[in-house]
């Protein structure tokens, strides 16, 4: 029996059964991964079919060239024959091969080691997840009443952080936020007088826009866009860092020095977001009217001083309250999202990615769902 | 009534415990959400000893440090040092203790935001009563001693991975602390600098009297300095052997025990 690939450069093999329960494998040509080789188990099949085996060997006299996939073949070849209990005589291999078989075998298989492949049932998919969804907020709330310590520590005059740290988070998430806050919120203030014209206009109430836009602005949307802004590139950057830190293991230093970390890296970003974020969002409310101004007033043709005289009327100071209160509870709670992440984060590179991939995810999420509870409370207070 | 202070050694060892005993490990296990890295671990550290925790890798030396370090709370077991439970203990207690311990991290876990001088000062500006300029000396001094001088302004970023150990062991010595923890000082190292800190060990802890336990599975550096030892095995999940190195070398009839000292060697 002499089995072949069509092409005359590919691998040859030639079962030799001349002796009873003998087997002799004539293997020969180039028995390469790219040359597409057989499978053991077929072989194994093809040569046994006629009559018991007990012994095989080898004989790679013909043999041009061979690579991993002939190790490959031969392992797959030995686990079968060792399962019929067929004794191998490896010796007619090049000696390479046999070094190579020699390793695989050297040290054997882990097999408490190999991970569970199988998926779970539904029902247990359900459960995991709601242990760790448990989990995560037993974390969360573990992780605020750390950060309501620490802020107490800093009340009593005991949280120690190193000052030029503060201030440069300051300088970080105040000054150099303002291109991208001015960017946003004054296209913010465009789009919404350019929306609220249309409306208007049907009634012949385009006057109306400054209004719109002030109220808009000051009370919701000045505070909301600054938050999100701040969360995309203020709360990634904040679970970076500390995500790094754990990586690096600096994070542990400061724990065997008996330095709160809670102290030292997260209260300066909390601090840093709830003092920036109200002037971050009394700014961008700033740039919104200004955007709804060149609307109202280019395109719309109200008077300049008509205009300021609406938008000054129109927004209370209850409004600009509201939009104060609302920044600062964003502020902490996109720091709290960002440091949450990054003190979660684990030891490699890419959990550092998750980390800060999961605190903007986290800290829109806060941000909407405590805008929501705000407004609905501000509204049951009448503010 | 006078009450006596003694300056330097804190806490007096209670009574049953040999004055000897620095650090004891009683029926320590340790796991990993469900799954055991090691269980019932005792072995105790004498002052002065240089001690290394042995093992192959991934057997949970490292783990067996952060522990001790306080980083991870025990499955089961308690560490003692000095005879007080550090994980039975109120954090106030805890925090007392971990202010005798200086770790050297494996990377150096130098902060990265402060330069070397910065992150030598931090725990002595934390934990004591010092002028700026005294910090500033002492954290100059520390650098120096482990060959640093002049470099007080860098930044971690900018020295080299050998540097960057150095300036970790002299943040681990900046509060003069009474152990002294290694998590494999020598790896990334070439041979020279790492006899060159081997040496740098000892004499610290000839000159500091402290005491060094250090995870390490760098052959010379056992054999040079170590004078006791214990070996993890990650098969058995507990410690197979203790003792001096030199002695287990001789002595262990156990043959992973041998094997690890001897690099497998011995058999071929």
């Amino acid at each position: 029996m002499s089995v072949s690939a069509a092409v005359a450069t590919a691998w040859q093999l030639r079962v030799d059964r001349s002796q009873s329960e003998m087997l002799v494998l004539h293997v020969a040509g180039q028995w390469t991964l790219e040359s597409r080789l057989p499978h053991a188990a077929e072989v194994l099949s093809q040569a046994t079919m006629d009559g018991h085996v007990a012994h095989v060997s080898f004989d790679s006299a013909g043999l041009e060239a061979w690579d991993s996939g002939f190790v490959i073949f031969l392992r797959a070849f030995l686990a079968e024959t060792s399962r019929g209990l067929i004794t191998c005589d490896l010796s007619g291999l090049p000696e390479g091969v046999r070094r190579l078989l020699a390793l695989t075998t050297a040290v054997p298989e882990r097999k408490d080691m190999g991970r569970q492949a199988r998926r779970p049932s539904m029902l247990a998919r359900i459960g995991i997840a709601t242990v760790s969804a448990c989990r995560a907020g037993t974390e969360l709330l573990a992780f605020l009443g750390e950060a309501f310590k620490s802020m107490l520590r800093l009340f009593a005059g005991k949280a120690r952080f190193q000052r030029s740290e503060l201030f440069l988070i300051l300088q970080e998430v105040g000054a150099q936020a303002l291109p991208i806050v001015s960017l946003i919120s004054f296209l913010v203030g465009v789009i919404l007088a350019y929306v609220g014209a249309l409306q208007l206009r049907q009634f012949g109430a385009q006057a109306y826009v400054a209004d719109l836009v002030g109220v808009a602005m000051t009370r919701e949307m000045g505070a909301m866009m600054a938050a999100i802004i701040m969360a995309g590139r203020t709360g990634a950057a904040f679970a970076a860092q500390l995500g790094t830190m754990q990586v690096n293991e600096e994070i542990d230093a400061l724990a065997t020095m008996g330095i709160p970390a809670m102290d030292f890296l997260v209260l300066p970003r909390m601090l840093a977001l709830a003092l920036m974020m109200p002037l971050l969002g009394v700014y961008a409310d700033l740039l919104g009217v200004l955007g709804g101004a060149v609307v109202g007033i280019g395109m719309l043709d109200l008077g300049s001083a008509e205009y300021y005289y609406r938008t000054i009327q129109a927004i209370g100071l209850d409004d600009f309250a509201a939009g104060i209160v609302k920044a600062s509870v964003f502020g902490v709670l996109v720091a709290i999202a960002g440091c949450l992440r990054g003190m979660q984060c684990g030891r490699s590179s890419a959990a550092v990615g998750a980390a800060a991939t999961s605190a903007v995810v986290t800290g829109i999420v806060f941000i909407i769902v405590s805008d929501a509870v705000m407004t609905v409370i501000f509204e049951r207070l009448g503010f | 009534m006078t009450t006596v202070t003694t300056v330097g050694e804190v806490v007096a060892a209670p009574p049953g415990v040999p004055a000897t005993t620095r650090i004891e490990v009683r029926e320590l296990d340790m796991m990993y959400g469900e799954r055991v890295i090691q269980r019932n671990l005792n072995f105790t550290v004498q002052r002065g000893d240089i001690f290394v925790i042995m093992g192959g890798s991934g057997c949970g030396k490292s783990t067996l440090l952060r522990h001790m370090i306080g980083l991870v709370e025990p499955a089961r077991g308690d560490v003692f040092y000095d005879g007080a439970s550090f994980w039975g203990a109120e954090s106030r207690e805890r925090n007392r203790i971990l202010r005798r311990l200086g770790v050297l991290y494996q990377s150096g876990a130098l902060w990265s935001s402060m330069t070397l001088a910065e992150n030598v000062s931090l725990p002595l500006e934390e934990f004591m009563d010092l002028t700026r300029v005294e910090v500033r000396e002492v954290a100059s001094l520390k650098l120096a001693l482990v060959g640093l001088a002049g470099f007080e302004d860098y930044y971690p970023s900018e020295i080299s991975g050998g540097m960057r150990k150095r300036a970790g062991l002299a943040r681990a010595m900046a509060l003069d602390p009474d152990i002294l923890f290694f998590d494999e000082p020598s790896a990334g190292l070439d041979p020279i600098s790492s006899r060159l800190l081997d040496d740098l060990i000892l004499e610290l802890r000839d000159s500091l009297g402290a005491t060094v336990v250090m995870v390490t599975h760098e052959l010379p550096s056992i054999f040079a300095i170590a004078n006791n030892s214990v070996f993890l095995d990650a098969e058995t999940k507990t410690m197979i052997a203790a003792g001096h190195p030199r002695t287990l070398l001789q002595e262990c009839r156990d043959p992973k025990v041998h094997r690890f000292l001897t690099r497998g060697e011995a058999e071929e």
